[in-house]
């Protein structure tokens, strides 16, 4: 006899999840890697030992995790004050914390540069104190923390507003000060938010092209993230090469965000929902 | 330790949560503090924790003035409702939580520590969950190790807020002896929050019954259940048949008949008869002064519970020993053996 289920529909829409999947991310994945089976390994590892690859990888991650862990800290203030505070345009700033998720990256690569530039408002006094920011790595780095700012703050915000208040009451009544409550209690309790807030703002900062491109200067093994040589090598009509940037770029992002999941699902076990 | 409270006052905006409360609580009591949502007895015990702050009174303890003090200074062990477990910490972690925190002068080593744990743990009978994070305890081990985490700071007072709401019935009975024979252990001065009188009748010394905000009365279970202060308590404690009575002249009539019980010193004017459902003798037609029919009778153990519609349209539950069982459409007649009058 064939078992009712008291919700139907598991066939068709487990098939229509891998169908769907398959064509928007598997299928073009593998087509990556297919491409770049084109080269021979010894040219594969060429492209990707060459100085400017190296550079423009190193660039791209490197910036992306320190714009991350800046996102991190900054973001958890941010949460903290939108949602333990009631102060006069609450609501704006809530508000205001989207902006990097709608704004066209082009047009916040655009404003950050004109801000930036030398002659810009921000650009000015810091170039007066020798701080050079715009076309250079430093400029990188700011667009990369603007575009990543929203993703800590939304994923932790909900957990936030979640966190019994009768904890810290707790914690209070037992005769822990205001440190010992946020270390030793809040933040704890936030650790797997903040893991994924960490992750999701790192990878869009590695992904991270628009704004990046007009603020960086583009020089290279300075100033050139990794995407921004797949572009060019693709310009160059050598496809194999930028495939095999957009390899590693993917086998790296995968990795990384493996580790932050399985270091997630370790906070989750000692953090469980209820 | 001994605690007093004055003339305590607290609105939240327009809404008095505390109007005026006076109480003196003795050196090792269990007090229970009585009354529905919105009487006060969850803000009282707030302010003395030191988890609010009221806006004009006193709180004391041992006669010194508790208000300069914040929560974490005045060792009050709190017991919150919903436990407020630490959800990351084991339940060895949380008990130790208020020994980890003291401050490093009189902090004990880590080998104290572990003892005192282990000692609290085997008070709550729970050692053996030692390793367990909170998500794997059930609602009344959860409660019980809420309370041994309260009593590791060695509390001068303990302050249990509805600690047994969120549990189903049988749990939480067992929870009820077990509080008070822990209590007799312990001996420390210790006030619980309920809605449930039964639970307050039960574990409690004395009891607080509050409304809106005020004391309506103070005494042992016995005190307030036999002899109610007001009509609120007697409404809110045990069952009780109302009926609207008029007094006049040392009489007291319902509708137009007259009862054959004394006014009590009532005094005259519109006024609330109070039974207790099993203080209505039930009697054959016409051997009460007032009169009705059983419309439905359910046994259940040593009674039988019947409703009965009077004469004057008033329906009424009444509690009668199964000496003699009560048969739908019979007409009764009905006379209060203790009752009180409340003026309405």
């Amino acid at each position: 006899m064939k078992r009712r289920s008291t919700l139907p529909g598991f066939g068709l829409s487990l098939g229509l999840t891998l169908t769907w999947l398959s064509i928007i991310v598997l299928i073009p994945l593998a087509a990556l890697f297919l491409k770049t089976f084109e080269l021979s390994p010894d040219q594969f590892w060429n492209i990707l030992t060459s100085r400017r690859t190296l550079n423009a990888l190193k660039i791209s991650f490197g910036l992306a995790f320190a714009a991350a862990l800046v996102n991190l800290v900054m973001g958890t203030i941010i949460v903290w004050a939108l949602v333990r505070y009631r102060f006069p345009g609450r609501r704006l700033f809530d508000a205001i914390v989207d902006i990097p998720f709608a704004l066209p990256t082009a047009v916040a690569g655009v404003a950050l540069t004109s801000l930036f530039a030398e002659k810009g408002w921000l650009g000015a006094p810091l170039a007066a104190i020798g701080i050079k920011v715009a076309f250079t790595p430093v400029g990188i780095f700011i667009a990369m923390v603007f575009i990543g700012i929203p993703f800590v703050v939304r994923t932790v915000q909900p957990v936030l507003i979640d966190l019994d208040p009768e904890i810290e009451e707790a914690a209070a009544s037992l005769g822990a000060n205001r440190w010992h409550t946020v270390s030793k209690v809040i933040l704890p309790s936030l650790i797997p938010a903040l893991l994924t807030g960490l992750a999701l703002a790192f990878a869009r900062a590695v992904g991270e092209y628009g704004s990046v491109i007009f603020i960086a200067g583009n020089l290279p093994n300075v100033s050139e993230i990794a995407p921004l040589l797949i572009v060019i090598r693709l310009s160059e009509f050598r496809y194999a090469d930028a495939t095999a940037i957009a390899v590693v770029m993917l086998v790296a992002s995968f990795l990384i965000i493996f580790v932050v999941n399985r270091l997630q699902r370790w906070a989750q076990t000692r953090v469980p929902a209820h | 330790m001994t605690i007093e409270v004055k003339n305590l006052v607290k609105k939240f905006g327009t809404f008095a949560a505390l109007d005026g409360v006076d109480l003196k609580i003795g050196n090792g009591e269990l007090l229970a503090l009585l009354g529905p949502s919105g009487s006060g007895k969850t803000t009282l015990l707030r302010i003395i924790a030191g988890l609010d702050w009221p806006d004009s009174g006193e709180v004391s303890f041992d006669g010194e003035n508790a208000l300069v003090r914040g929560a974490g200074e005045r060792q009050v062990g709190f017991v919150f409702q919903h436990y407020a477990l630490f959800r990351h910490m084991t339940v060895f972690e949380n008990v130790a939580f208020g020994l980890r925190v003291q401050p490093r002068s009189i902090r004990k080593d880590d080998a104290s520590i572990r003892a005192r744990v282990k000692e609290l743990l085997d008070l709550v009978q729970l050692d053996w969950l030692a390793g367990r994070y909170p998500s794997q305890l059930s609602g009344g081990q959860r409660q019980r190790i809420a309370l041994a985490r309260a009593l590791a700071i060695a509390p001068r007072i303990l302050l249990l807020d509805e600690p047994f709401g969120a549990l189903d019935a049988k749990v939480r009975k067992e929870l009820r002896q077990w509080l008070r024979s822990l209590h007799q252990e312990i001996n420390v001065t210790s006030i619980f929050v309920t809605h449930d009188q039964e639970e307050a009748l039960e574990v409690a010394n004395r009891v607080v019954v509050m409304d809106k905000g005020r004391i309506e009365q103070i005494g042992t279970p016995g005190d307030v259940y036999d002899n109610p202060a007001t009509a609120f308590v007697h409404g809110f404690i045990g069952e009780s048949i109302v009926l609207p009575v008029n007094v006049s002249d040392g009489r007291v009539r319902l509708g137009d008949k007259a009862l054959k019980i004394a006014a009590d010193g009532a005094s005259s004017g519109a006024s609330k008869l109070f039974v207790r459902r099993h203080d209505m003798q039930v009697g054959p037609a016409g051997s009460g002064s007032l009169e009705g029919s059983v419309r439905q009778v359910r046994s259940f153990g040593p009674i039988q519970r019947a409703v009965v519609a009077l004469c004057g349209g008033e329906i009424i539950e009444i509690d009668a020993p199964r000496d003699r069982e009560l048969q739908a459409g019979e007409i009764v007649g009905l006379e209060p053996r203790r009752y009180r009058i409340f003026a309405a």
